[in-house]
């Protein structure tokens, strides 16, 4: 059944001239031709007819599966002033994405057929590319009763989460996992003890310690992945661990994993490049839940990257106004933009040094994503749609020199100078952004 | 202590501004030259007539979003007796009542031109965001659990008054670290100018990844030359918090009574002081308490503060604290 939702655009017709072609999960690197006849790659080879198509000519540049960005926060129904369905999707349009899933966490929560009913009709009416939603766990986030998750999933929820708070109680959470097995779809968990992160700001360690920060110390979220792990081991379940910030979790993730858990994670690109060193700026487009961390942590998520562990690579989205980031550190909300900014943050930081290849970052924006959420991966052969991202690995840019897509602009990128731009988009076979 | 801060994207407007926002943006040099210039105002202050033409025509604000007794009098006083005109704003009362943001508080007083804004906010980070959003110089008056660098060089020109030299010395910090911006900007002032600082107090209120020697035994007072003891803040004994069991408990175990001292030992403590918890009465009224000389140091310092924020480098400081003190 259909999952995602976006409004109606024209299919492509389209041949793209000397591009690197690289779809590491096909095995493709090799400079190709591609046809695409109304939005459905007709033809891959060395030399294609251009017939009467549009020929673009990508000679240096790179052609690979678009993104898929499984964590996303549209900020629609409540607060249309900081994001839109049709600005957050436009963002990812820019950013490379051809699918995103946004968030429950709304005004009102997504936790109703009919609310969730009447965020589809305005993704397909607005919805630059194809959007879906994941449904609260709890009814109001608030860790109580569980949501009606059969009538959910059947109005279209692709996943449950109740991310932006844990569900605190573990016995309500073994619950979410018996009932939610009955919709196929997997859990996606906030993993926060709040017993232990106590409203904290920053990472507990010696920042936090300098600055007088309240800290939120690593086993407030590893305590409870290790927790969720064990149930989701004992209950038979399929979860997603949001966000993963500390080595304990990823250690925990990595051993449920092997021993047959049907667990995966995501982790995102501020915590991949940041630590809480960027904290002593005091500016509050460093502040997010997870916090940044140490660099142990940073290292143990880039090698669960590498090998595997972590499949996908999400960006947590957080649009907010910007009056309520204009204001002290400990004042400003949680969260941090990222649609615009991930390929490109992630390629001179990671890919660029050798720290990650660009093969594994372009698998794990992409066909590690979908395999998690049941989605249908972008691929770059004949008979798929054509969901393809072209990238200029060369150009350098610097981040909020041109406005944002989206509505707000609390990137903790804000200045920086990045190298490699997203210069066309495909989703679902229409050209979503050039 | 000067510091540029400016955003990413705007070019830097005109020549960076003199803040006193952290210890840590201080040198070695910058200490020393404030307290030869706050030594300088203390021989003022022996004079019959004790008013200084200084910063005559300058405009000092005081904006206090925290309750305060000692900071804000003595940044008054301070202003006043450089010939500063002064105006105060406490939260209580003021347009914050009715939600005004911080960034809107500051615009509005910026509009006056001051010269010179002191801050004290429960937020950290606040007195950074004031200068940013205004012109003026900013000092901080103590910024959430983060700095209160007056305070600690005012105990830096109390020591250096009693002991003379102050590298070598030797100083314990008792008590709620965790939660005290005065321990954090002592470390880093004792740290600037050679003062072994150990840090003593309950474990949970002892962060683990501080730069210093830390212990939970009270016994290491013993080998320091001062005990400096934080006030004990009776809202970190909430139902829930668990930090210690008890007052009573921490009392007999951290408490700072005459019994535990050794002869002569010095003591301080920045206030307010809860006597019978954090404190014994009999030490805290003894000769060798350095309570009130802190009081008395905080005039000068914040004099001195003031007066550097606004005329800049040494050679300003020595010329003219010099010629208008003679």
């Amino acid at each position: 059944m259909t999952m995602l939702w976006q409004r109606e655009l024209p299919g492509a017709d389209l041949v793209i001239r000397g591009a690197r072609v690289l779809d590491p999960t096909e095995g493709i690197d090799a400079t190709l031709e591609v046809r695409i006849d109304g939005g459905v790659i007709a033809q891959v080879a060395e030399k294609v007819d251009a017939n009467e198509h549009r020929v673009i000519d990508a000679k240096g540049l790179v052609l690979a599966p678009a993104f898929v960005d499984p964590h996303v926060h549209l900020r629609t129904p409540g607060r249309e002033d900081e994001e839109t369905i049709a600005s957050g999707t436009a963002a990812a349009a820019a950013g490379g994405y051809c699918a995103i899933l946004a968030m429950p966490n709304t005004d009102p929560v997504v936790d109703s057929s009919a609310t969730l009913g009447a965020l589809v009709e305005t993704a397909r009416r607005e919805a630059e590319i194809p959007t879906g939603f994941l449904a609260a766990i709890t009814r109001g986030q608030r860790g109580e009763e569980l949501t009606e998750m059969g009538e959910l999933a059947e109005t279209g929820a692709v996943a449950f989460s109740d991310d932006g708070v844990p569900v605190a109680s573990a016995g309500l959470m073994r619950r979410a996992l018996q009932y939610a097995s009955i919709t196929d779809r997997p859990l996606a968990l906030h993993c926060e003890e709040p017993t232990l992160s106590r409203g904290g700001h920053v990472h507990e360690g010696r920042v936090a310690a300098e600055l007088g920060f309240a800290g939120y110390p690593s086993i407030g979220e590893s305590v409870a992945v290790e927790r969720d792990l064990s149930l989701a081991s004992f209950e038979g379940g399929r979860i997603h661990v949001l966000h993963l910030s500390a080595a304990e979790s990823v250690d925990a993730l990595r051993r449920a994993r092997d021993a047959g858990v049907l667990a995966s994670g995501e982790a995102t690109p501020h915590h991949l490049v940041l630590t809480d060193d960027a904290v002593r700026s005091l500016d509050p487009n460093v502040k997010m839940n997870p916090p940044l961390r140490a660099e142990r942590d940073r290292l143990a998520l880039l090698e669960a990257v590498r090998d595997g562990t972590i499949e996908a690579i999400a960006t947590d989205h957080a649009p907010h106004a910007a009056h309520e980031k204009d204001v002290p550190f400990e004042a400003a909300p949680f969260g941090v933009t990222g649609l615009e900014t991930a390929f490109a943050s992630l390629y001179v930081h990671l890919v660029k040094p050798g720290l990650l290849s660009l093969e594994t970052l372009l698998e794990r924006m992409s066909a590690g994503p979908a395999r998690i959420f049941g989605l249908e991966r972008p691929r770059i052969v004949a008979g798929a749609q054509a969901n393809l991202v072209l990238l200029d690995l060369e150009r350098e840019w610097t981040v909020g020199e041109q406005p944002f897509r989206s509505r707000s602009g609390n990137s903790w990128l804000l200045g920086a100078k990045l190298q490699g731009a997203v210069q066309m988009t495909l989703a679902a076979g229409s050209v979503v952004h050039e | 202590m000067i510091r540029l801060v400016t955003d990413d994207l705007r070019p830097p407007a005109g020549p960076p501004k003199r803040h006193l926002l952290s210890v840590a943006d201080l040198t070695r040099d910058d200490v020393e030259r404030l307290l030869g210039t706050a030594r300088t105002f203390a021989a003022s202050l022996e004079r019959h007539v004790k008013k200084l033409p200084t910063l005559k025509g300058h405009l000092v604000v005081n904006l206090f979003y925290e309750s305060s007794t000692r900071t804000s009098s003595s940044f008054e006083l301070a202003a006043k007796r450089l010939s500063a005109d002064t105006l105060t704003v406490k939260s209580a009362g003021s347009s914050v009542d009715k939600g005004e943001s911080l960034k809107d508080t500051a615009l509005t007083l910026g509009a006056y031109d001051p010269d010179v804004i002191v801050i004290r906010h429960p937020q950290i980070g606040a007195p950074q965001f004031v200068a940013r959003v205004t012109d003026a110089h900013v000092v901080n008056a103590g910024d959430g659990k983060h700095q209160h660098p007056t305070q600690a060089l005012l105990d830096l020109y109390t020591l250096q008054e009693e002991c003379g030299s102050l590298e070598g010395l030797h100083v314990a910090i008792v008590g709620d670290v965790l939660h005290s911006r005065v321990a954090r900007s002592l470390l880093q002032a004792f740290a600037l100018v050679g003062i072994r600082t150990t840090l003593v107090g309950p474990p949970a209120l002892l962060p683990r990844e501080l730069p210093a020697e830390t212990t939970t035994d009270i016994e290491a007072i013993r080998d320091a030359d001062v005990v400096y003891v934080l006030r004990m803040q009776s809202e970190r004994m909430g139902p829930g918090e668990n930090y210690v069991p008890s007052l009573r408990e921490y009392s007999a175990r951290w408490g700072i009574t005459p019994e535990r001292l050794r002869p002569g030992q010095k003591v301080m403590h920045p206030g307010p002081m809860n006597r019978g918890v954090e404190i014994d009465s009999r030490v805290a009224d003894s000769p060798d308490s350095l309570i009130t000389n802190e009081v008395r140091s905080g005039l000068v310092v914040r004099m001195a503060v003031l007066y550097d924020v606004l005329t800049g480098g040494p050679v300003g400081v020595q010329a003219l604290a010099a010629a208008e003190v003679a």
